[in-house]
């Protein structure tokens, strides 16, 4: 056999086993190494007890017979029991690269009656003050105190997410959504060392305030680390 | 070669023609040639507060227009030789001189005095940028209030964006007992907004408008808190270090000059 790159990558999950199909090559290159795995390559580790199979294709396009195809190969190894056959959602491809893109740094200071406008995600490296605003396609994370405005996904992703090493915005916006504080509680500006970084980001519609270190699990498309 | 410094705020009646005709007599105390420049024009008063008002013959539209020469414009302190007050017009508006006449008319005044004052108007529009045209430095005024604080934000932003670059501050009008009783914003919540240097603070006091109503600046009464303070903001100005002033009244005369930041906070 010649020393190409496997188009198939099996991984072991918690229950089951993951096909991973490479997305690019040819179809029936692709199917050719399937049975060739389940006969002759991998035959040991495939044969045995009953195991749950999903298949992902990922960005490939697949016709409802490809699937079949495929599908029939995998059932003429009786324990392989497929459980699911699915790549990515042609839209989610798409949010995916957009939250991807790259964050952009700006640093100064946002003075009252100064707009900031990016297109695109913004870290920003300094205050944004009363009367001031940042607007951006993206998210916005503020490194420093946020007492304006700040309006992230300006056109309309609702994805799109506002955090501030200190939050205390006069106003909030995440794509149609505008929310402020609650009027009472005038003692916040006083302690701000005091206060803990957090992030708003919509729920339902509706305006939530967490604290930064549970952004991920909102977000399961930012890379999250894990630990090792 | 003189230095020029607007002092400007935003926000009308935070003090800016009372902090200007202060610290030009500051100066003109500590032996320095000063001149003082009214660029509000229509609404003119600083002549009010320096009690010159009487002896205005011409004023900066006159010197602007070519009417006059600058020096038969300019009207010498009642009190200092070499204290000297360029007046506004009364009877115009804003619009009657050009940013470019003015940068002309402080270059001209920079070559004959140390330090060259504009009083700026209140606001941001034709006045403001008028008033800043020639200046080489900035003061922007504010009082603890959060209207205050919001303009002088505002006119902080335009002077980092324009030739002169960040502006110094003046904290007008602070009220100790206020202060204390957690009422009234204390300096450090001023600063944490504004994020510039502090050039002083001024403590209220009654002597300041007792002074302006009779024409007689109050930093010529050594005894007002007020008058101490914009003494030290003239030391300042000039290149001393002097430690802030300490505006809790417990404390005796003593511990005036200690830092407000240090001791029992």
């Amino acid at each position: 056999m010649s020393i190409k790159r496997s188009l198939i990558t099996i991984k072991g999950i918690k229950d089951g086993l993951v096909f991973r199909l490479d997305e690019q090559c040819d179809f029936d290159e692709l199917l050719a190494e399937l049975q060739d795995m389940l006969e002759n390559s991998h035959q040991a580790i495939l044969s045995g007890p009953l195991v749950a199979i999903d298949v992902q294709f990922g960005r490939r396009q697949l016709a409802d017979e490809q699937k079949l195809q495929i599908l029939d190969i995998l059932r003429t190894k009786r324990n392989l029991l497929v459980r699911s056959i699915e790549g990515f959602k042609s839209v989610e491809v798409r949010e995916t690269a957009a939250l991807r893109t790259p964050v952009t740094t700006i640093s100064g200071m946002v003075r009252s009656g100064q707009v900031l406008r990016h297109d695109g995600n913004l870290l920003f490296l300094g205050d944004v003050n009363p009367g001031g605003s940042i607007v951006c396609t993206g998210d916005i994370y503020i490194l420093g105190a946020l007492r304006g405005m700040a309006h992230a996904g300006s056109e309309g992703s609702e994805h799109a997410i506002v955090g501030a090493s200190y939050l205390a915005p006069t106003q909030l916006r995440i794509a149609e959504v505008i929310s402020r504080p609650p009027d009472s509680g005038e003692e916040e500006s006083s302690h701000p060392h005091e206060t803990q970084m957090e992030f708003a980001y919509l729920l339902d519609g509706q305006m939530q305030i967490d604290k930064m270190a549970n952004i991920a699990r909102l977000r399961r498309d930012l890379n999250v680390f894990k630990g090792v | 070669m003189g230095e020029a410094i607007v002092v400007t705020s935003g926000k009308g009646g935070v003090g800016k023609t009372t902090t200007t005709a202060n610290i030009g007599t500051a100066l003109a105390l500590l032996g320095k040639k000063v001149c003082l420049v009214d660029t509000d024009i229509g609404l003119r008063n600083l002549d009010v507060v320096m009690g010159l008002e009487n002896r205005i013959i011409y004023d900066i539209c006159d010197v602007a227009d070519g009417r006059c020469r600058l020096h038969q414009a300019l009207v010498k302190d009642k009190r200092f030789e070499e204290l000297y007050m360029l007046p506004a017009a009364q009877t115009k508006d804003k619009n009657a001189v050009s940013p470019e006449q003015i940068r002309d008319i402080i270059l001209e005044l920079k070559n004959e005095f140390q330090y060259v004052l504009i009083d700026c108007p209140a606001g941001i529009e034709q006045g403001f940028k008028n008033a800043i045209a020639g200046a080489d430095q900035a003061i922007v005024v504010t009082t603890p209030e959060n209207a205050a604080v919001r303009d002088a934000d505002r006119v902080i932003g335009l002077l980092e964006s324009s030739h002169i670059g960040s502006p110094k501050l003046i904290v007008n009008r602070i009220r100790p007992n206020m202060v204390r009783a957690g009422e009234m914003l204390d300096v450090d919540e001023v600063l944490q907004v504004l994020n510039i240097d502090l050039l002083g603070i001024v403590p209220d006091d009654e002597m300041v408008i007792k002074a302006a109503n009779t024409g007689e600046p109050t930093v010529m009464n050594p005894d007002s808190k007020a008058s101490i303070a914009y003494r030290n903001i003239a030391r300042r100005i000039q290149g001393d270090t002097v430690p802030l002033m300490q505006l809790d009244e417990k404390k005796g005369r003593f511990n005036l000059f200690k830092k407000i930041f240090g001791v029992g906070r």
